[in-house]
């Protein structure tokens, strides 16, 4: 039956991250975003000690599948803490966008393997590395190789843009998945995802980025010379099948686009509610149901924002659903996150109008909100290459076909 | 709990509708436009899949199923995929049956519902829509003034559809000075009774085959049996979220099919050695064609499956239309767009439901789920 309401129960759990976006990260909001690289130490510290206490703070991807909302569940989690600050989100100590490729790709014994170690210790992080100096969305023209030598594969390359990989690789015990071929003329086929532990030789970090916004995430540069892995860190299997290796990268964005989706919903709700919580302050009303033609422009405005940002997230809650039931959602996914990160980048840009000389002053939030949101239209897919996917899926084509 | 799942008996109505549409609906939509009309064996057939007047009750002679907004709006869009004018058409008895079954007193129910779970095709038809640039639904500029045991009605209305073939007229006039959207109400008036006049059939843009007319109230008296829901009156609010999330899930319909035709065009029309779907100008204006058609179809679905669980659903339901009502012109705008000088010609379907696809901003209330 078609319903869209948060039950109760789920509402409630929902409440605890509201309150943690409200009361743990909207205080340090501005702070880390005015001091680029500063660490939030006491932020890692509170959220690992959340997520031990019955695994409520524990965002990403988890390994205990306990229920079966439990991507629905991560989405509508991720929209609150973004609404705190999208940024900090993205630097929550948890298995993150590496945990989901683990998920995603590896078998149930790296699955233990590799992401058991969030349930014990100091904080952890785990990061993924696809984009390549030469290669972004083309992730298929990854040159980073993987060579096997005796009981090692030796990795070669160079992974920008890498988000949280600095945690990952070298100020917590966490791990890197490193995206690299092992056959350069299988193209796609030969590309497998390899788990580089922390502080593996070979594995530096060689730049933080400065950006536009989420300042607070490190996005990090890293090289690999002759860094070797054991044999059994390469997720899944390390056989070379026709479309085998880089299905798992799509089998992973399948369920991290959603995510972003929510993380950029969850930014474009902290514009929206500034600009309702204003509006009341200043006895405007938003009238519904009333002609178009008797509203003011900024009622319209409003209004567009808020039912643009409710059909980003029914298409957002839609995808995470789909996975939740096996069924396949690479179009949905697609469909959510090229939404989600358009309109969240209009509406945010919006909200920086409507409150005119206010909206540009560093002094409120907006401003922040406009430049963290527009990563959401570029990182885990560019809004024009998921609507490529979305356009291949509609029209039958192949990656050859429509490119 | 979220759920973007239909239930079994769901399923079954849309693959009903979806099927009788492509088969039965469309092939007659062009001459419907033309001719400006509906074939009315056509109207009858969709009467007899017992969709449109569903949910009567058993003492009516009704089916005494469960009526559902959703499954109204699962049946309406896949009937709008066939014809926008003809589904508008078939499902135009439902704006005076189910206001009359909601709302109406016993006497009313008893009075007007059997005609509706008849065999026969009802006509009906409801007064809503006014002649005026700024029209409004939350202040109507029809007045009913209480006279003695009756009220008396002024006013001017448009857009009222099956006004000549309806026996009665459904018409919402203010009775009090207006204080907000439940101040409305509704009177039913045998048509042609003293003081109404039936203007000529409007010409318009779109929905050629569905016929509308202007209807004018000059001092219409009428008794206090008339007003729908007696005492009570009726809550406005609850018939224009129907009439609101009908209209959205019949845009989407229509967003659908003109996506469709697009789609398939796009990929059988070649230019420079290959079909031009192969195009990224072409294949991105699909893509988010597609991604606008699902997303207009959830928020008619939010906003129904509310109306369905008795909640108030007025904000979602004017969400869901402007939504559809702005997404559906721009995807038949993009369809025309996609077929180039085709697209323009009338022999393609796609000019008709750029028509169609601009009338669902304006209008207000003349269908319901």
């Amino acid at each position: 039956m078609i319903d869209f309401e948060i039950d109760s129960e789920l509402q409630r759990r929902l409440d605890m991250y509201q309150m943690v976006a409200r009361q743990v990260m909207r205080p340090i909001t501005r702070e880390y975003d005015e001091n680029e690289h500063a660490r939030p130490t006491a932020f890692y510290e509170t959220m690992w000690a959340g997520s031990r206490q019955g695994g409520e703070i524990e965002v990403g991807a988890d390994a205990s599948g306990r229920n079966q909302a439990r991507r629905l569940f991560t989405i509508l989690a991720a929209e609150e803490l973004s609404w705190g600050d999208v940024g900090l989100f993205l630097q929550i100590p948890n298995p993150g966008l590496g945990g989901a490729a683990v998920m995603a790709a590896g078998t149930a014994e790296q699955k233990q393997r590799f992401l058991k170690r969030f349930a014990e210790g100091k904080p952890k992080w785990a990061a993924m590395a696809i984009t390549e100096p030469g290669c972004g969305s083309d992730s298929a023209a990854i040159s980073t190789t993987a060579r096997r030598e005796g009981d090692n594969w030796v990795i070669n390359g160079t992974k920008i843009f890498c988000t949280g990989g600095q945690m990952a690789a070298e100020l917590s015990e966490g791990f890197v998945v490193v995206w690299a071929t092992v056959d350069k003329s299988a193209g796609r086929a030969g590309i497998k995802p390899f788990v580089v532990d922390h502080h593996t030789p070979g594995m530096s970090v060689v730049r933080v980025e400065n950006k536009l916004g989420i300042r607070v995430s490190d996005t990090a540069a890293l090289i690999f010379e002759d860094c070797r892995v054991p044999l059994d860190n390469v997720l899944g299997s390390a056989e070379v099948k026709p479309e085998g290796g880089f299905k798992d990268v799509m089998a992973t964005f399948d369920a991290t686009r959603p995510i972003v989706a929510a993380m950029a919903i969850g930014v474009g709700r902290a514009a929206l509610d500034f600009i309702r919580d204003f509006l009341k302050e200043h006895n405007i009303e938003v009238r519904y149901g009333v002609s178009p033609q008797r509203l003011s422009v900024i009622e319209r405005d409003f209004m567009e924002m808020e039912v643009q940002l409710k059909a980003a997230r029914l298409l957002a809650w839609r995808a995470a659903w789909l996975l939740d039931h096996g069924q396949r959602n690479s179009l949905e996914a697609s469909m959510a996150k090229a939404k989600a990160g358009l309109v969240v980048t209009q509406i945010t840009q919006k909200a920086v109008e409507l409150l005119g000389p206010l909206g540009y002053s560093r002094a409120c939030l907006l401003e922040k909100w406009m430049r963290d949101a527009k990563i959401n239209d570029i990182f885990e897919g560019t809004q024009q290459i998921n609507l490529l996917i979305i356009a291949r899926r509609i029209l039958g084509y192949s990656s050859k076909e429509l490119n | 709990m979220i759920s973007f799942e239909l239930t079994e008996e769901q399923r079954m109505i849309l693959d009903t509708v979806e099927a009788f549409a492509r088969d039965e609906i469309r092939p007659a939509a062009r001459a419907a436009d033309e001719d400006g009309q509906v074939p009315v064996e056509l109207v009858q057939k969709i009467w007899d899949l017992g969709l449109v007047c569903g949910g009567l009750p058993e003492e009516f002679g009704g089916d005494g199923g469960q009526r559902s907004a959703v499954t109204g709006a699962v049946a309406g869009e896949a009937l709008a995929y066939g014809d926008l004018s003809i589904a508008i058409h078939a499902l135009a008895p439902r704006l005076v049956a189910y206001p009359i079954l909601e709302m109406g007193t016993d006497e009313q129910r008893a009075r007007y519902l059997p005609g509706f779970a008849a065999a026969g095709f009802c006509a009906g038809a409801a007064a809503l829509m006014e002649p005026r640039w700024d029209f409004d639904v939350l202040s109507l500029a029809t007045s009913a003034v209480k006279s003695g045991t009756g009220y008396v009605l002024n006013g001017s209305k448009c857009y009222v559809p099956l006004a000549a073939e309806s026996e009665f007229v459904i018409v919402y006039a203010l009775s009090a000075p207006a204080r907000g959207v439940s101040d409305v109400d509704a009177f039913i008036l045998p048509r042609g009774c003293s003081g109404m006049t039936l203007g000529e059939r409007e010409k318009n843009m779109g929905l050629k085959g569905l016929p509308t007319y202007g209807l004018s109230l000059k001092d219409c008296a009428v008794g206090s049996d008339a007003r729908l829901g007696g005492e009570r009156g009726i809550n406005f609010p609850r018939l224009m979220s129907e009439a609101k999330v009908a209209l959205a899930s019949m845009a989407v319909g229509v967003a659908r099919a003109a996506f469709d035709y697009a789609r398939d065009y796009a990929l059988q029309r070649r230019a420079f050695g290959a079909p031009i779907a192969t195009k990224q100008a072409i294949a991105f204006m699909l893509a988010e064609m597609a991604l606008e058609v699902d997303a207009s179809r959830l928020l008619a679905w939010e906003a129904a499956s509310r109306l369905d669980k008795g909640e108030d659903a007025f904000k979602e339901s004017c969400q869901a239309k402007s939504y559809a009502a702005a997404a559906v012109l721009k995807i038949a705008d993009n369809a025309v767009q996609i077929l180039g000088g085709h697209g323009y010609i009338r022999e393609h379907p796609v000019e008709m439901w750029l028509r169609n696809a601009r009338g669902f901003a304006p209008l207000e209330g003349i269908t319901t789920v």
